[in-house]
């Protein structure tokens, strides 16, 4: 017997929180606000807790049906729940990581204008996020994703009266919309050929589907599936709006641009993994994708000089990682880093934002150093989410990452050996980070350092905090940091001896053996029999990747804090490959000269000038006036007068009386 | 026995005198009179289908539409009533306030 | 064969349930009435009136248990009838609270308004469950005679006085033209039940006397939802006629006729009714939606508005049977809900004597009353058919079921129209946001019982344009019904049969 979960409610109780900030939150304190907010974000935890717990008691996949929605003929879309590991999973970092990050914004925003807006779009945002990954078919996905990306517009453009800002949200906003393309002709193509967008009824008509061995109906759909995920999850070519989207407040950063909604398309195509299974080349397009981003995120990485920028930077890297995971076919590798990244980059972006609190406003990292005793929580607990990332055993980013890796390997050489130079990549701008941040001398000004953000609104603007020098956050800011901080040493001990691969093993049931079909690399093949060699193969492979981790730190500890005068030298000695680096390879240059430009001047000259003034508007005008012309002399009929109205009635009967004698005689 | 035909035709008759009736007539009473010249040639011919079919239903509707036509007029007198002591007119070519 | 039965089994008067509730209540409220002051008859018989609209709702839900045929074949209880039984319910019970407040503001007695109203609502339950012309026709002049006298009800006022008897003289007219269809119709087949004249239309050959019963019907039928050409009556009535009244009376009776349209074009297999209908919708549409472009008086404007989706609903009912049927249906229930609350909110901003009702009284109502424009401009964009109202499904499914059949002109027309229609919709919006206000005077805050009425309607308004599934679901259900009697006609004989 299968309990009733009522999953609706998950989503629903951050909608009412929403609703209730929404309507009534600009007459409410600040504490009023926030209770709100809290209370109805933790009672989805709970309820996100409850459901973990009833999970051995449930037969999976679990489906919820709440209302039926829209049908057409055969088509059916209803407002159902799916549930399985991967949903548990996916509900578990999203409502977690999502208090966590809730009751840190609450002293991170709290002198802020707009607190209420301000949770009112973070409930919203959970509403959102929370229907698209418990949604039971891909319209109602779509749903929530296109909700996570207005509420994500909105929370970019938060401090709207900067004009950065509001820049930055437009262009997540349109970027974003190339993505939902890609991924709405996805939807449109699985209508017309299977009838169906739930996943358990596509499940059921493409698995008996043959692997395409040339590109096909499946390849096509995955790869429009994919253009939609790099939209989302900011992969090449489509991430450049992510790191702008470092504008919106630091806690958005880390809610909603490092761990969850940008993860949205990793989930996506784990969910899609039927379809990818069957899509060889879609599979590798995904892989090569992730691992072009991977690498190419993480040079930009180096040279950043913002705090936030570094670490968005970094974040399309780690997404990079999870589509190599996906794409090699590891989707529950896949999985595993998207939650231990969630962990430990959510801690860095709130500790990022301790550090930015502390120093009052200031980004740059040129302008800090030796904050390691003036704030040691934001220190230990930032120490911790720099340890993971880069890879050092036993925290949680060594074994997720790790595992993609290997399995990467085991599909191409060249995956794996991207992906180790990235994670030295990873571990040396990570390092340089820590370094620049906490170590040496501190580079601010003593006094009066609040002045770096006066006169901006926004910015994160803590220009109250910043004349009393650097100080260490509140409490209620600390606490979500320590314990993010205790997840991201901790976090990927789940996957120690193949635990986590196995508890989604029945989501991904057939990758195994499909992805042993389909990519005969030999390694692959000749891997059962050489168990032992693979044993040590894996071991080796896991050592290059903590050495390289080492190494990271061995280097940026040279550069930055034995020798800070060196940097400077090297990329004076680079400069032309420096700053290409430093202007992240002018990709937003170059879209501006081939896209945008273009675009405009088409658009103004022949759809602006030519048919919108030229045709459109001439004739809406006319038929506009024509209609208003229509309807005074309309009015004329309108006398007033019974017996005209009675005669109006009268005409119209004898039409069509005589309309009808004239049928019925005509049909005889 | 006079044919069905003829009956028809002088319940259509009747009809059309009281739809000109309203169209032509000014004074309120008289078009409503006209109301009830159109419903008595629907009798009829209620009347006179009865006698084609040999169903007695046809004449005991003429029942129904009977007590619903007095119903109506009563209502309708009220109605006329109140229009009268507002406008002080019966004339309904002067009961135009409400137009375009 | 049977001998003739002439007391009616108890099950019978269950099949009219909700009708002999609502008539015990209207004629309790007349009763008491006169015993009562002003202040106590609005209240008391008020409250009277909504109760009895409840239980009315319940005796709905009793009656759906045992659904069947009653009084010879002249009642039919199945799902369809069912449907609308608890449309009209709502509206009759949302109606009831927003008239609270509007008749303590114009000073009207309650006892008869509350009693028509519930008379009224009889009626129309009625003609949704009769499958027998002449009781069509008597529940319709129940219906009718009711709303004659509630437009006239602000009766010091001359253009209510002259909106009640230009919709009585105008009414009974066209009903005259229904009966004489119904008098050709039995002509035509010898029978006024539904079903069986459907099932001589069914049987091949079609008199021609059946194609002018159905012409002379659809005249009186037409009249009553104001499809074009019949609508010339609408906005004079809707701008005199008190607000709550007109909320009702373009929603539940509209409703009921509709009902009955449904019965006897698809049940009955009306022929010709294809072209018919197409002239008559493509007319409606765009006469109402013309109409309403250059109107100033906010009341006339949303008269207008109700012919064009006459026009949109009238649509459905040229489409197939399977999906026409729940595209009207469902259309008409959101209709009821939008319009009566856009119609809840015109009423309470009206105040007292119904002064404020132009265009310009409604600039800067978004400042003014926040969220009675917020709520306002709700129902506006569910009339237009923005996504996430119900205005949207309503035409989504209209639409989808005239393309269905095939019937790509009349759809294009439809667009075309929407597309118009969104013009002046809009314009009460931007008027209430971005105009600055002519007077400052503050809007009365809204009374808890139309707060309620507001809500009920919001609720509805939201509730089918998320969740339409199941109502669809529900008159999708309803569709076999009509076109396939799934009861057999009782062995008992009629009285059209008796000899």
């Amino acid at each position: 017997m299968t309990p009733h979960l009522h999953l609706w409610l998950i989503p629903l109780l951050p909608l009412a929180g929403a609703a209730i900030n929404g309507f009534f939150g600009r007459r409410f304190s600040r504490q009023a606000v926030s209770t709100v907010a809290l209370l109805f974000s933790g009672a989805a935890f709970a309820m996100a807790l409850w459901v973990a717990g009833q999970f051995s008691s449930l037969t999976l996949p679990y489906i919820e049906t709440l209302a039926p929605w829209m049908r057409a003929g055969s088509f059916q879309v209803d407002f159902a729940f799916y549930f399985d590991q991967l949903s548990l999973v996916m509900l578990m970092v999203v409502t977690g990581v999502g208090f966590l990050i809730h009751i840190y914004s609450v002293g991170y925003m709290w002198t802020e204008g707009g607190f209420y807006r301000f949770f009112t779009y973070l409930n919203l945002f959970m509403f959102f996020m929370l229907t698209l990954i418990l949604a039971s078919n891909y319209l109602l996905m779509f749903i929530g994703w296109e909700g996570v990306g207005l509420a994500s517009y909105l929370l970019i453009g938060f401090f709207f009266l900067k004009d950065s800002a509001a820049a930055a949200g437009k262009k997540a906003f349109i970027v974003n919309r190339v993505g939902d393309f890609g991924f709405l002709i996805a939807l449109f193509l699985l209508i017309k050929h299977f009838g169906s967008l739930n996943y358990a009824d596509l499940a059921g008509s493409i698995s008996p589907l043959h692997i395409e061995t040339s590109a096909g109906l499946l390849t096509a759909i995955g790869i429009l599936l994919m253009v939609g995920a790099a939209g989302k999850s900011a992969q090449i070519p489509l991430y450049v709006w992510l790191p702008d989207a470092m504008e919106g407040p630091t806690p958005v950063s880390a809610l909603i641009h490092a761990a969850t909604m940008v993860t949205a398309g990793v989930y996506m195509v784990s969910r899609s993994h039927v379809i990818f299974e069957r899509a060889p080349i879609a599979m590798t397009v995904v892989a090569i994708i992730g691992t072009l981003t991977a690498f190419f995120a993480a040079t930009i990485g180096i040279t950043q000089t913002d705090i936030k920028k570094v670490l968005a930077y970094s974040t399309v890297s780690q997404l990079g990682y999870m589509f190599i995971g996906c794409g090699v076919g590891a989707f529950s590798a896949g999985i595993f880093h998207l939650m231990t990244h969630a962990f430990f980059k959510g801690l860095l972006f709130l500790a990022a934002g301790s550090v930015i609190h502390a120093v009052g406003g200031e980004q740059d990292m040129r302008k800090m150093g030796g904050l390691r005793t003036k704030i040691p929580w934001t220190f230990w607990t930032m120490t911790a989410g720099t340890f993971a990332i880069a890879g050092i055993p036993p925290l949680a980013g060594f074994f997720s990452k790790d595992e993609i890796l290997w399995q990467a390997s085991r599909v191409s050489m060249i995956y794996w050996a991207v992906g180790i130079l990235t994670a030295f990549l990873t571990s040396f701008y990570m390092f340089r980070q820590w370094f620049m941040t906490f170590f040496g001398e501190y580079r601010g000004e003593q006094h009066g350092h609040g002045s770096h953000s006066h006169g901006s609104p926004g910015h994160d603007s803590h220009d109250n905090h910043g004349h009393g020098g650097v100080h260490e956050s509140p409490a209620v800011m600390l606490a979500p940091l320590v314990i993010l901080a205790i997840l991201s040493v901790v976090g990927g001990w789940v996957g120690i001896g193949n635990r986590f691969e196995n508890f989604l093993a029945p989501v991904f049931h057939s990758t195994a053996t499909i992805s042993a079909d389909s990519f005969d690399a030999p390694s692959m093949s000749a891997e059962p029999k050489n168990e032992e060699a693979g044993k040590s193969t894996e071991l080796l492979f896991t050592e290059i990747s903590v050495g390289v981790g080492v190494l990271g730190f061995l280097l940026a500890w040279q550069l930055y804090y034995r020798r800070p005068e060196l940097p400077a030298e090297i990329a004076l000695k680079l400069n032309g490959l420096y700053h290409t680096v430093l202007h992240k390879y002018y990709v937003d240059e170059i879209y501006a000269a081939i896209i945008v430009k273009p675009l405009i001047a088409i658009s103004t000259v022949v759809f602006w000038k030519g048919i919108d003034r030229g045709m459109i508007d001439a004739t809406l005008d006319g038929s506009a006036e024509g209609a208003r012309e229509v309807s005074d002399t309309m009015r004329h009929m309108q006398s007033g007068n019974i017996r005209s109205y009675a005669g109006w009635v009268a005409a119209g009967a004898a039409c069509i009386i005589v309309f009808m004698t004239w049928m019925a005689v005509g049909t005889r | 026995m006079v044919p069905l035909s003829y009956y028809l035709i002088l319940s259509g008759i009747l009809f059309a005198c009281g739809v000109t009736g309203f169209l032509i007539k000014r004074n309120i009473i008289t078009i409503f009179m006209s109301i009830e010249l159109m419903l008595n040639g629907v009798n009829l011919s209620f009347v006179a289908f009865a006698a084609q079919w040999h169903a007695l239903s046809g004449q005991i509707f003429v029942f129904f539409v009977m007590v619903v036509a007095a119903a109506e007029a009563a209502v309708g007198l009220a109605i006329i009533i109140a229009v009268y002591r507002t406008r002080e007119t019966l004339n309904v070519d002067q009961v135009n306030l409400l137009k375009l | 064969m049977n001998p003739i039965q002439i007391i009616p089994h108890a099950a019978d008067y269950v099949r009219i349930l909700p009708e002999l509730v609502l008539s015990v209540f209207g004629m309790i409220i007349m009763l008491i009435d006169p015993l009562l002051d002003d202040r106590r008859s609005r209240s008391l018989s008020g409250a009277l009136a909504l109760v009895g609209s409840l239980v009315a709702i319940i005796a709905t839900w009793m009656q759906s248990q045992s659904p069947g045929l009653g009084f010879w074949n002249m009642v039919r209880v199945d799902s369809f009838s069912i449907f609308f039984h608890f449309l009209i319910a709502s509206i009759t019970a949302i109606v009831i609270l927003m008239s609270y407040e509007y008749m303590s503001v114009q000073e009207i007695r309650g006892g008869e308004y509350y009693g028509l109203i519930l008379f009224g609502a009889c009626g129309m339950m009625l003609m949704s469950s009769a499958v027998e012309l002449v009781l069509v026709f008597i529940a319709l002049e129940i219906s009718s005679i009711s709303t004659y006298v509630l437009a006239g009800f602000r009766r010091r006022a001359a253009i209510s006085a002259e909106s009640s008897v230009k919709y009585f003289l105008l009414g009974s007219f066209a009903t005259g033209f229904f009966l004489y269809g119904v008098a050709l119709m039995f002509g035509a087949t010898g029978s006024t039940t539904i079903d069986a004249i459907g099932n001589v239309l069914r049987s091949g050959h079609i008199p021609v006397l059946a194609y002018m019963a159905i012409a002379f019907m659809f005249v009186g039928l037409g009249f009553k939802v104001a499809a074009a050409p019949f609508h010339i009556w609408t906005p004079d009535v809707y701008e005199g006629a008190p607000s709550p009244v007109v909320a009702f009376m373009s929603t539940a009776p509209k409703a009921a006729v509709f009902a009955v349209l449904l019965r006897v074009l698809f049940e009955a297999n009306a022929p010709g009714r294809i072209w018919l209908i197409w002239v008559t919708a493509a007319l409606s549409m765009t006469l109402g939606n013309i109409g309403a472009l250059v109107q100033d008086n906010v009341k006339r404007l949303l008269a207008y508005s109700s012919i064009a989706h006459a026009g949109y609903l009238l649509v459905a009912f040229a489409a197939l049977p399977e999906n026409g049927i729940p595209a009207a249906m469902f259309y008409t229930a959101a209709y009821a809900f939008t319009n009566i609350g856009a119609f809840a909110v015109v009423s309470h901003f009206g105040g007292a004597g119904e002064r404020r009702v132009t265009m310009e009284d409604y600039a800067g109502l978004g400042k003014r009353s926040p969220l009675l424009a917020a709520t306002l401009t709700l129902f506006l964009l569910s009339l237009i058919g923005i996504p996430m109202t119900a205005g949207f499904f309503a035409k989504f499914y209209v639409f989808s079921a005239a393309i269905k059949a095939n019937l790509v002109g009349l759809t294009v027309i439809g667009f075309l129209n929407s597309a118009i229609a969104a013009y002046y919709y809009l314009r009460i919006i931007v008027v209430m946001y971005m105009r600055e206000e002519r007077d400052d005077s503050p809007v009365a805050p809204v009374p808890f019982a139309l707060g309620m009425a507001l809500a009920l309607s919001l609720f509805a308004t939201m509730y089918l344009g998320i969740l339409p599934g199941r109502m669809l679901d529900y008159a999708s259900s309803s569709v076999s019904d009509l076109v396939a009697p799934a009861m057999q006609t009782m062995p008992v004989q009629g009285i059209a049969q008796v000899h």
